[in-house]
């Protein structure tokens, strides 16, 4: 079946499968590889996307489901050739090792900073607490939320 | 495979009753994971997700209709004065993610003994609104959960919406898993202190086939945490053993008790 919606402020089409998911369609229908397929069950975050607005998971929702709908991917959060400022404080602070984690966790990341400027610590946990980093680099992932906090 | 979307809620009772085998999918937290691991293939998904009528919820006189596409985050948000239970169940289900997405139509019908949503909404005496082209009818919840994901909705039906008349007593909602986020429930307790009806209301989940309400006079105190855990109906499985189950609802109703009832 033939869908289309808006990815990352461009209106796109894309011939899916009745069953996939909107992640599928957006690694391998859309080309863009940026979120990633882990889990696909909703456990890791890592394909974490706005689906109009709201962070959700993309391996959760029906392909067919985002049609007529708005989708922003970490391809879509930076601009005119310019990191995010999550994605600047990532690399300032060191927030990526193996990187597998940081797109979902940058998009979490800039949704809560767009729902709250200023978030406590307990805030920032329990708004990352659906992304996973099997390299354990909380601490300096943390950093990073506080720092593009900082420069919000 | 065939995905159907309808507009309105008449349309998608046409579409439920000429495709009694269509899945329904609304957040799609529980039918995707099971279209992602090829564990079924049902042969059309219904999307509800466009559906006005389902979003939601609205104040009858005393009766809250909270609409079956109403989401996780939305029940935590907007219903933590009314039905403090079910908001603080709503913040414990998976991640922030999931309750953008989850909704608790999709709860019912998932029907999982592990259904937080499910203990706070039996405690506050919730009905289930089923609709089909024939017409409505509502089903108390109770009723409603007839075994380990199997519920009394027929297949020409869908769960439009649940209704509560908030009981305003003092309630709380506890879970017991390895953290604090992204846990299925070893064991889970909504317990209310509802002073008008003189009564304690206790109701457990992931201890039993179906999540289960268990009630006595408020002079009971002392012996209710005991009398939940001997009505519980655990088993032992991956998540944990029917002993330990066992324990926990104890340790939880006293806890629950000294929250609601001090």
């Amino acid at each position: 079946m033939r869908i289309t919606l808006t990815v990352n402020g461009e209106e796109r089409e894309a011939d899916v499968w009745a069953g996939e998911s909107l992640l599928f369609a957006l690694r391998e229908r859309l080309g863009l590889p940026g979120s990633k397929n882990a889990c696909e069950q909703g456990e890791c975050g890592s394909c974490s996307v706005l689906l109009d607005g709201v962070l959700v998971c993309a391996c959760l929702v029906l392909a067919a489901q985002a049609e007529g709908h708005e989708v922003v991917t970490v391809e879509g959060l930076g601009s005119d050739g310019r990191l995010h400022a999550v994605q600047e404080a990532f690399v300032q602070t060191g927030a990526v090792q193996c990187g597998f984690c940081t797109p979902g966790l940058v998009v979490a990341t800039a949704d809560l900073l767009a729902r709250r400027p200023d978030p406590s610590e307990d805030e920032i946990r329990e708004a990352l607490s659906g992304n996973l980093c099997r390299c354990t680099g909380y601490a300096k992932i943390f950093d990073a939320v506080r720092l593009a906090a900082g420069a919000a | 495979m065939d995905v159907l979307t309808p507009r309105t809620l008449d349309e998608a009772l046409r579409l439920r009753s000429e495709h009694p085998d269509a899945w329904p999918i609304d957040g799609g937290t529980d039918v995707l994971v099971e279209l992602n691991f090829d564990r079924a293939r049902p042969p059309a998904l219904l999307n509800l997700s466009e559906i006005r009528e389902l979003k939601g919820w609205s104040r009858e006189n005393g009766t809250l209709r909270l609409g079956a596409g109403l989401t996780y985050t939305q029940c935590r948000q907007d219903l933590r004065d009314v039905l403090p239970a079910l908001a603080e169940a709503s913040r414990t289900v998976g991640s922030p993610q999931i309750q953008n997405r989850g909704t608790l139509g999709g709860n019912l019908g998932t029907s999982s003994p592990a259904g937080d949503s499910l203990p706070p909404l039996l405690v506050e005496g919730a009905e289930v609104e089923l609709a089909s082209v024939r017409g409505e009818r509502r089903v108390p919840l109770e009723e409603f959960l007839v075994g380990p994901k199997r519920n009394a909705m027929l297949a020409n039906e869908l769960i439009v919406a649940v209704r509560v008349s908030p009981s305003g007593a003092r309630q709380t909602f506890m879970k017991v898993g390895p953290r604090n986020a992204m846990v299925i429930a070893v064991a889970s307790l909504a317990l209310s202190a509802d002073r008008e009806r003189g009564e304690l209301r206790a109701a457990y989940g992931s201890a039993g086939p179906v999540p289960k309400l268990v009630t006595a006079p408020l002079a009971e105190r002392a012996s209710f945490a005991e009398r939940v855990a001997e009505a519980a109906q655990p088993i032992d499985d991956v998540r944990g053993t029917a002993v330990y189950r066992r324990h926990a609802l104890r340790v939880l109703t006293t806890r629950a008790l000294e929250r609601c009832a001090a």
